[in-house]
């Protein structure tokens, strides 16, 4: 184990652009998950956030609804995932974060899963169904005793009191909704709230901030990295692997699309 | 006042507000305002008078003579069925449209099963000139037609839910998901005892007018407040939780609810939460939820479309737990027999949800000096499809 979180790490190492890709686990193939992980590593991605499908996800839209049902049809479980990643940190060095809702994790017993993902070498976890004062009770000791960074949501119609009271609760980053939406709605540049990301930005914030939600292009991408520290790209990609051509290459050409240094 | 939901919005272990980031402003000015809001003069009063004049409450106490000769005791109904939109689910929608217009929302969403809370939803928000988007299972917009055209003329839009099994379940996601989408202008109408905090409570309160009634309408009847027991079907729990409301703190009443099993509890088929659930999170609340080991929902089944539903309200877990309440179930099969027969006995046609309650009269035993008191949460106009499929009339 490193001494400091893998989240922090990047954060440090690089404040601009950062590229952060969201996939579901289990699909399109069950034993997909390690090669796609590597496949983003190896074509540029910063960080990682891999789901944890539920079969009720409530914050997502129809692409991430889809991928969910037919991960869980392929026999994805936490059990299962924990299995795919055991020897992930023997070739994947950037930072994996775990994104699902609270109920598989419960079932599964939220200490022997922040151990678990200790052990498999994940940085942090985004539970969007687990509300910053529950967390604060129940939660946080179990996920700093293991490491784990817990990424909370702001939304726009978050007050500057409570992204205060975020921020405060928060190590390694905020995670900025662009728009009051689920996941995947096709935004265009100009559906983004300026005031809204000019608004956090003023707050001057300790942590640093990802957006996130109808990120799907490079003009939405580089248009939300003026104001944050990067930009997360999760339906579009998870799309993206529908097409036809191998794994490897879907991948490759459409961050190709994205980011230009990549 | 143990059954009562605390501070933070629990009963016992269950409860609370599971809620993602994006609901959070809506469900803290719930939280923040809903008691102020419905314990106001002007609330108070439109409430009561519209449940008078405009939903036709109180709704009767009717001592059911022939059944009660049947099971050699004596059986009330409540009868929730005569309410205006044929179910108590018009408690709960006056009560919560009432709310929103404090609130100074405009747009109504709602999720339906059956499509009594849907049509009651519709209702009123043409009652009070608001927008009402209705979602509603795929397969429920197929079995619970009547009600689907009824949302229609009433000026509603039905979208029906497309993913999981396309029942109850999935319709609360779609409804879920518009709220995340439109937090601004919009008021969510759950329809039963389920969700964050504060809605289990708030619809308690607003469906609490049912045993209210019963104590007074016993008083009348037989000089007595307390029954020997209420029975009630649970799918969420609302008509049940406004059926036990003002008995929970008297311990001498036996509460019963009534789930159901579908094809039977031991198959795959069926929707009997406490019974086959486990602790979990489900549409914000914790409570007993049908599960797999994983935690992934399992699909519920149930003929009846208001019952299909994994989850239960985090007061029925509590009153589960504590074995305030005793909860039974009811396949299918002794649903549709329990419903011939009030139908023959009584000449009243039920709901298929609430002839779960009238199937527990098999279940248990009834003395003669017993009073029990049925909760008739609907009535059947919206299941004579499936009736006559089955009686083959
Ligand atoms: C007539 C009737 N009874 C009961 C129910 C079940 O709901 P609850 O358990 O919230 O009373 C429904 C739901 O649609 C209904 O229409």
């Amino acid at each position: 184990m490193s001494t400091q979180n893998r989240i922090n790490q990047l954060f440090q190492n690089k404040k601009e652009n950062i590229f952060s890709v969201y996939f579901t686990a289990g699909y399109p193939l069950l034993e997909d998950t390690v090669r796609i992980i590597q496949a983003l590593e190896k074509n540029g991605t910063d960080l990682i956030e891999i789901g944890m499908p539920f079969s009720d996800p409530v914050a997502d839209g129809p692409v991430i609804q889809h991928s969910s049902t037919v991960a869980l049809k392929n026999g994805m479980s936490i059990k299962k995932l924990f299995e795919q990643l055991a020897t992930i940190r023997e070739t994947v060095q950037i930072p994996l974060i775990l994104m699902g809702y609270l109920n598989p994790v419960m079932q599964y017993g939220v200490e022997n899963f922040c151990k678990k993902c200790q052990e498999v070498g994940i940085d942090g976890l985004i539970l969007p169904d687990l509300p910053l004062n529950v967390y604060q009770e129940e939660f946080r000791s179990v996920f700093e005793k293991y490491g784990l960074h817990n990424i909370l949501l702001i939304t726009p119609q978050t007050s500057d009191a409570r992204i205060r009271e975020i921020d405060e609760a928060s190590n390694g980053f905020i995670y900025m909704v662009s728009t009051s939406s689920t996941t995947g709605v096709k935004s265009n540049v100009s559906d983004f709230n300026k005031d809204y990301f000019e608004r956090v930005r003023q707050l001057k914030l300790k942590n640093p901030h990802l957006i996130g939600f109808g990120i799907s292009n490079r003009e939405t991408f580089e248009n939300a990295c003026q104001y944050a520290s990067g930009a997360i790209i999760g339906s579009a990609f998870v799309k993206a692997l529908e097409q036809e051509a191998t794994l490897e290459e879907r991948i490759s050409s459409f961050i190709k699309k994205i980011v230009i240094s990549a | 006042m143990k059954y009562q939901v605390d501070r933070k919005g629990y009963y016992g272990e269950f409860g609370g507000a599971y809620i993602p980031e994006m609901m959070h402003p809506n469900i803290e000015e719930l939280q923040q305002r809903y008691m102020e809001i419905i314990n106001s003069y002007n609330f108070r009063h439109d409430f009561i008078h519209l449940l008078k004049h405009y939903v036709g409450r109180p709704s009767p106490l009717y001592f059911a003579k022939r059944l009660s000769e049947k099971y050699g005791s004596n059986i009330y109904l409540k009868r929730e069925d005569l309410n205006h939109t044929g179910s108590h689910k018009v408690n709960n929608t006056i009560g919560q449209i009432l709310l929103a217009r404090a609130l100074g929302k405009t747009r109504i969403i709602a999720e339906t099963g059956a499509g009594q809370h849907g049509v009651a939803t519709a209702t009123v928000c043409a009652l009070m000139g608001m927008k009402c988007i209705v979602y509603m299972g795929a397969l429920d917009v197929e079995r619970q037609a009547p009600n689907v055209k009824k949302m229609k003329m009433l000026g509603a839009e039905v979208i029906p839910a497309v993913s999981g099994n396309q029942t109850l379940k999935d319709a609360t996601n779609e409804a879920m998901r518009d709220w995340i989408n439109n937090p601004e202008d919009t008021h969510y109408i759950i329809g039963s005892v389920v969700g964050p905090h504060p809605y289990p409570d708030m619809v308690a309160q607003f469906q609490a007018v049912i045993s209210e009634e019963i104590k007074m309408q016993l008083d009348e009847h037989l000089g007595r407040e307390f029954p020997t027991r209420v029975i009630a079907c649970v799918g969420g729990g609302s008509n049940a939780a406004g059926a036990f409301y003002h008995f929970l703190e008297n311990e001498e009443v036996e509460l019963i609810g009534v789930e159901a099993a579908g094809k039977g509890v031991d198959t795959e088929e069926t929707a009997a939460t406490l019974t086959l659930g486990k602790v979990g999170v489900l549409h914000s609340a914790k409570s007993m939820l049908m599960q797999t080991e994983d935690g992934q929902i399992v699909e519920p089944y149930s003929i009846s479309a208001g019952l299909d539903y994994p989850g239960i309200g985090p007061l029925h877990s509590h009153l589960f737990q504590t074995k305030r309440a005793k909860y039974l179930w009811a396949t299918d099969e002794e649903v549709l027999e329990a419903a011939l027969e009030l139908t023959q006995l009584e000449g009243i046609i039920p709901a298929l949800e609430s002839a779960h309650a009238l199937a527990a009269l098999k279940k248990i035993e009834l003395k003669p000096d017993e009073v029990t008191v049925i909760n008739l949460s609907g009535r059947g106009d919206k299941d004579m499809e499936t009736y006559l499929n089955y009686f083959g009339y």
